[in-house]
């Protein structure tokens, strides 16, 4: 092999060395289980990296902690345009809203998910809280819900105001989903 | 691709390190490897370690930190205890193997 050139050794640089304060934080605030993905997904990428992950999660992605809903979040191909058909073509737009049709995209959906052995929902945040990840539930959204910490995740770790949410996110890069 | 000394011979290394042929790993090697990256190797994490070549050469892919929990049986917080803040390209590194391609 002429192209084949001895070095020293490379060690690679996993920056160990560098003590690195990046922090990620993503509100969450889809219940929409193709939403839900995004959030997750850079999250647990994140952790893996050694960055310090806060999921925040308001409104609508209250679904994706509270225990009771957590394992139920539907994909809807209504208003969506970009739903591709398996057999070639675009999903009529008309035919989406038909009964039935929610549930046949989200089994669709979920067993896409599964076959790239991508887990559901509550079992991603049980591996995101095992990496270091840190979840924190919306006051507000908890008050117009009716929901206390009760009904969440018991890894949730609080619900706090949007005032506590300004100290959280102090230097971090905020992603807003 | 280039070539590095390690344990006294030859290996084949990526421009990151990682080593490019299956083959030229053993454990010898892999004690070297972890060595250069802060990494004490206990019997739990040559467990993982060679958890992870056995899985490579069945799917010819680097086993995710999903995977090494969900197939492999060891916890992600055990991964993130033995090969702190970056599990993944960390076993990689010292069973030999190409870093994880999948995002989960």
């Amino acid at each position: 092999m002429t192209d084949t050139q001895t070095q020293p050794a490379v060690v690679p640089d996993f920056g160990d060395d560098a003590e690195t304060d990046r922090k990620l934080v993503i509100i969450c605030s889809k219940g929409n289980l193709d939403m839900a993905y995004p959030g997750l997904i850079l999250a647990n990428s994140a952790l893996g990296e050694g960055i310090a992950v806060d999921l925040f999660f308001t409104f609508w992605g209250f679904d994706m902690i509270t225990k009771s809903r957590q394992q139920k979040l539907t994909f809807t191909p209504v208003g969506n345009t970009a739903m591709h058909l398996p057999i070639g073509g675009r999903m009529p737009q008309w035919l989406s809203p038909f009964p039935g049709m929610t549930w046949v995209a989200t089994k669709m959906m979920r067993k896409q998910i599964d076959d790239l052995g991508v887990p559901p929902v509550d079992e991603f945040l049980d591996q995101i809280v095992a990496s270091g990840g840190r979840l924190w539930a919306c006051k507000m959204s908890a008050d117009m819900q009716k929901l206390t910490l009760e009904d969440l995740r018991d890894d949730v770790e609080d619900i706090i105001t949007a005032a506590d949410f300004m100290d959280l996110s102090e230097g971090a890069q905020t992603l807003f989903i | 691709m280039s070539t590095t000394t390690l344990a006294g011979r030859e290996i084949h290394v990526d421009a990151e390190g990682f080593l490019t042929e299956y083959d030229e790993w053993d454990e010898t090697l892999a004690q070297q490897l972890a060595d250069q990256i802060g990494v004490e190797m206990t019997p739990e994490h040559w467990d993982v370690i060679r958890f992870l070549r056995a899985d490579y050469a069945e799917t010819g892919t680097t086993a995710t930190t999903r995977r090494v929990n969900a197939v492999g049986g060891f916890p992600v917080k055990q991964q993130f205890a033995l090969f702190p803040k970056k599990p993944g390209k960390k076993m990689s590194y010292i069973a030999g193997l190409p870093k994880p391609a999948g995002c989960v």
